[in-house]
């Protein structure tokens, strides 16, 4: 797929298409109306068309994700190269009053510094110039609730999840009442983004943990690709696409508590890929763990990665093609709105003294009802998949993820407010 | 989906004309609504020509908030106010002057703190201090002026509640010929400015704060 070139002329044309966005987004209720449609050179492309700029004249350094919107950002949003989820805990007396205070601030941060603006009060603003598609999302995990006062507006599901048998669960990488998820495709500005929206945080809260994570960059991959994870496989393949319908149902919570609707749900998970007893695995029986061909993705029964598994296939001596136990088998969700959206990074976090890896994935997974769309997937991998001996769930953190906010809002209003 | 492209800031800049245009035409339609106007900036850097009417008093975020009694002769984008427990602070901002004609801010106030002054850092015996601007803060036509750590500030001594993070400070500047601008500043934890008073301005010894 050949991607289009970026160029500075398309820049200006895009900045004056924003700033007709905006002179548009001036009347509230359209901003919030989830009917209302984005403006034009923001709305979702039909598939996963790649539309991140390749080359080597570092356009993709300036192009932008929108901030205000019907949704928050980096969700929908083609996952960039890098990510960071940082967990916070807030500080005892932290209330309601305190929560606006540091939610309009980290807003005004985000909006900032997403658009290619130094922060307010930015001691580098330098760093703030290339914003590589940054996106900052907020997420209130069930402790926020508690400190805000508001225990009866958290959903249900914003809640730790049930606990599963697979699971080894650390203090160190599980829980939190803040998540920021900030993402971008160029490093440093990922880190400039964290440090100055966690310089605004730590009034209010403590660093519970940071989990950082990557996948192949936007200049070597083109974005509507799936993605291999470290232990090598095709790892999306069926995955909601942004802009359909389907995904509007899978991902958006449109019923229960009125603040949320328009948001979702985040459910990360830390899962160690246990890298040297997968390596004593032969070829085929990685692709008999999963139920796909390593090198294309396709499922055993199929010819593409594409191809929709055919469960029922037995082979010649009577067994299913795909085993009962195989991961894909274990995952299938049949409804295409009921599937929850991957939005996956890798970790590796260095090597132990004898050289083994300390790698896996960031699983993180947004859907409208982590009950309803999680859970049941979750307790069938963990009843019976065979890719459980090689992959362990070492950390896990549920947060509701607000609605986006129009110019003049900020994140969370709608339950703080 | 598809990006939004927008201009960062050293390629906004060469085409400030037109986007100043268009924040300008972004500003018109909300006012009409009555709606905090500075909010609906899409780049926030656009200097806000606000009606003395606007108020500024239900803004919901951060952003700056700017209305210039005294027909639009200044405004100021950007303002915030560093964090303190008591004491001393100071605020900044960008002060931005739209018309044809110089314009000069004589005093500063606000509720937090009875004592006010327009102060500028400057380099006395190799090390910096700040002292109180003599004539205040001249914004030159068509221009701006930048107030910031080590640089020129609004100086607040005495601050009677503590500035919290995020918290929105009501200020309001004299200008020369009796305008006012009115502006709400934001607290923000700032590690800088930290400069010495000139000895003999305030009790000896005492560290600024701003």
């Amino acid at each position: 797929m050949r991607e289009p070139r970026l160029s500075r002329r398309g820049l200006l044309a895009g900045g004056a298409a924003t700033a007709a966005g905006a002179l548009a987004a001036c009347a509230p209720d359209q901003v919030l109306s989830p009917a209302a449609p984005r403006p034009a050179a923001a709305s979702p492309a039909p598939s996963g068309v790649s539309r991140v700029p390749g080359g080597s004249d570092g356009s993709g350094g300036l192009v932008t994700e929108p901030f205000d919107g019907v949704h928050q950002a980096g969700i929908a949003t083609p996952p960039q190269t890098y990510g960071v989820f940082v967990g916070l805990d807030l500080l005892p007396g932290v209330g309601r009053e305190a929560l606006g205070r540091m939610m309009r601030l980290l807003t005004d941060d985000a909006r900032r510094l997403t658009q290619g603006r130094p922060a307010l009060a930015d001691t580098e603003p330098e760093l703030a110039v290339l914003p590589s598609r940054l996106t900052v999302t907020f997420g209130f995990g069930p402790g926020l609730f508690t400190a805000a006062g508001l225990s009866g507006r958290r959903p249900g599901q914003v809640a730790p999840l049930p606990a599963f048998t697979v699971d080894r669960l650390r203090k160190e990488w599980s829980g939190g009442d803040l998540l920021l998820q900030i993402c971008a495709d160029d490093a440093l500005t990922l880190t400039h983004a964290l440090r100055m929206t966690v310089k605004d945080a730590r009034a209010f809260a403590k660093v519970r943990w940071t989990q950082r994570g990557f996948r192949r960059g936007a200049y070597t991959h083109a974005a509507g690709l799936t993605q291999r994870n470290v232990m090598g496989q095709l790892d999306g393949t069926v995955n909601p696409l942004p802009g359909t319908p389907d995904f509007d149902r899978a991902v958006w919570v449109s019923d229960g508590p009125a603040w949320l609707r328009g948001g979702t749900t985040l459910v990360l998970r830390r899962i160690r890929a246990e890298m040297e007893t997968w390596d004593a695995v032969d070829r085929a029986g990685k692709e008999f763990t999963v139920g796909r061909r390593l090198d294309d993705g396709a499922p055993l029964t199929g010819r593409d990665e594409r191809d929709e598994a055919d469960f029922t296939r037995l082979n010649a001596i009577g067994f299913p093609v795909i085993s009962e136990q195989a991961h894909i088998r274990r995952a299938h969700v049949a409804d295409p709105g009921m599937r929850m959206l991957r939005r996956v990074y890798n970790y590796d976090e260095g090597l132990t003294p004898d050289g083994h890896a300390d790698s896996g994935l960031l699983f993180a997974s947004y859907q409208a009802d982590i009950d309803r769309q999680f859970v049941p997937v979750q307790r069938r991998l963990a009843e019976a998949d065979l890719l459980n001996e090689w992959t362990t769930p070492i950390g896990s953190a549920v947060f509701a993820v607000p609605p986006g906010c129009p110019p003049d809002g900020w994140i969370g209003e709608s339950l703080l407010g | 989906m598809s990006a939004r492209r927008t201009i960062p800031a050293p390629i906004r800049r060469a085409v400030s004309a037109g986007i100043l245009i268009a924040a300008v035409t972004v500003l018109g339609a909300c006012g009409s609504e009555g709606s905090p106007a500075s909010q609906g900036a899409p780049a926030g850097t656009a200097p806000a020509a606000v009606p003395s009417s606007a108020s500024s008093a239900g803004s919901a975020s951060p952003a700056p908030s700017a209305a210039a009694a005294a027909g639009a002769t200044l405004t100021i984008t950007d303002p915030w106010v560093k964090t303190a427990p008591k004491g001393m602070s100071a605020a900044f901002g960008t002060l931005v002057n739209p018309t044809d004609t110089e314009v000069t801010v004589v005093s500063g106030a606000s509720p937090l703190s009875p004592m006010i002054e327009l102060h500028e850092v400057v380099e006395s015996g190799g090390k910096m201090i700040m002292r109180p601007k003599e004539g205040g803060f001249v914004i030159p036509p068509r221009g701006t002026h930048r107030l910031q750590p080590g640089g020129d500030h609004i100086m607040l001594m005495g601050v009677t509640e503590a500035v919290k993070p995020g918290a929105r400070i009501p200020f309001t500047l004299t200008l020369k010929g009796g305008g006012t601008l009115e502006f709400t500043a934001i607290g923000k934890e700032f590690a800088g400015g930290k400069e010495d008073y000139e000895p003999g301005t305030h009790a000896e010894g005492d560290k600024g704060d701003g």
